[in-house]
């Protein structure tokens, strides 16, 4: 690993992918242009809109701010993953119904962004909502209705229903 | 846009990284990345070559020595901010923490980095000037320590030489009577601060002493309002606000005058905090 070409193998949604990337490839670009997995989405590519947040190995990242080749060995889950093991059919439904979503460009990094609060359990204060989303921007300014999406979620949850 | 093409090298021992930093001249160091990659991503910055320093082993504990918290370089934001060394014998770190970046930044950005990279509106630079602390570098010519107040050079500039790597900051473990203040005002929550402060003092009941005002977003590096400090010293919060020995420059969140009137706001705020009369 030492040049600008590198071999890289990670876990992507559960399945392992084996690639060679330009060192300066970042995740969020690797995803989208090397695996088709469109769903993180590329915003501002300076770590201040939160549209390509992902997981790495369970926390939540920039993936405009990770390189993919720092993510060798890693396990990476996107809004693709997330959806379709369900982990987030709650939230999904949550943000539809509460018309929580306008344009949907910020919507999956906002819904990994809140399903990484609400795996912690309990029901978050909307303060700690506001602050724990704080680093995604929706630019549809539909701020109310995401922070009542997830804050349902949380008591749906902290009540045993889904 | 898309960062320049480089090569990247991943060191796994400390004296590795610092021959590749001999090695290549524009070589940067990449720990959490969090300011570097965007600055990459913007081409304000083309290194040809990135050496990412994450796989080095003992840069990551955060331990009680000597009467210090000694952290180290590669210790992350998440990290430090559930840890209970810090949040019991560092609490203005503990304090200013929460205020860096979001959850999604915090998880990858190391303290070490935020040190070294020495952002005039960043929060950890002023808490180590408000808390005395001190730097480790390691380089071709082996370890050395730096204190902090020699250590912030000029905007992003820092004493580290080109070859150098910073390993460790070191403040010292909270004294019976330190006190500790910290206020920031930010358009976002996250955001560099328009203007921040980080303070210390040593209290008895409201006199104190050893005060030390670190001010941060506000000229090339954060500093130190001495005249303030000693005002303050001497329990005249008005007269301290008056002596506020800032020239602030106009930026693109507020002009210089607005921000000298917002670092005023700020200290009545936090003398009232390490007064304990708030």
């Amino acid at each position: 690993m030492s040049d600008t070409g590198l071999d890289i193998a990670m876990t992507v949604n559960g399945e392992r992918v084996a690639e060679r990337v330009d060192a300066r490839t970042t995740l969020v670009d690797f995803l989208r242009d090397g695996l088709m997995l469109t769903g993180s989405h590329v915003g501002c590519e300076h770590g201040v809109c939160g549209a390509c947040t992902v997981r790495v190995n369970g926390e939540i990242v920039r993936g405009c701010l990770m390189l993919a080749a720092q993510c060798d060995g890693a396990k990476v889950e996107t809004i693709e993953g997330l959806s379709d093991a369900g982990e987030i059919a709650d939230l999904q439904a949550a943000f539809e119904q509460r018309n929580a979503l306008q344009c949907g460009f910020c919507t999956p990094g906002m819904i990994v962004a809140a399903q990484d609060l609400l795996k912690g359990g309990g029901v978050p204060s909307r303060d700690t909502i506001r602050e724990h989303l704080s680093g995604n921007y929706c630019r549809c300014t539909g701020y109310q209705a995401i922070v009542d999406a997830v804050e349902s979620v949380a008591k749906a949850r902290a009540g045993g229903k889904t | 846009m898309k960062p320049a093409p480089f090569a990247y090298k991943k060191a796994r021992k400390l004296d590795e990284a610092v021959s590749l930093l001999g090695e290549h001249k524009d070589a940067r160091l990449l720990a959490g990345g969090q300011s570097l990659i965007a600055t990459l991503n913007m081409r304000l910055s083309a290194p040809t070559v990135l050496i990412d320093i994450n796989g080095i082993g003992g840069l990551g504990g955060i331990a009680h020595k000597n009467g210090k918290i000694e952290i180290g370089a590669l210790v992350r934001h998440v990290q430090a901010e559930s840890n209970e060394l810090i949040a019991k014998h560092a609490p203005l770190i503990a304090r200013a923490l929460p205020h860096i970046a979001h959850p999604a930044i915090r998880n990858r950005g190391t303290l070490g980095g935020s040190i070294a990279f020495a952002d005039p509106a960043a929060e950890l630079p002023a808490c180590l000037l408000a808390l005395d602390g001190e730097i480790d570098a390691a380089g071709p010519k082996g370890k050395r320590t730096i204190r902090a107040q020699d250590f912030f050079k000029s905007l992003f500039e820092t004493a580290l030489d080109a070859e150098e790597i910073l390993t460790a900051i070191r403040v010292p473990a909270a004294a019976k009577d330190a006190r500790f203040g910290f206020a920031e005002l930010a358009r976002r929550h996250g955001d560099y601060a328009i203007v921040g402060l980080a303070a210390s003092a040593r209290g008895d009941g409201k006199k104190l002493s050893d005060v030390r005002l670190a001010y941060f977003g506000v000229g090339n590096t954060a500093i130190r309002a001495r005249k303030a400090e000693a005002a303050l010293a001497k329990g005249d919060i008005d007269a301290a606000v008056a002596a506020l020995d800032l020239d602030p420059p106009d930026d693109v969140q507020a002009t210089g005058a607005v921000k000298k009137h917002l670092a005023g706001v700020l200290l009545r705020r936090v003398a009232k905090e390490l007064m304990e009369t708030v």
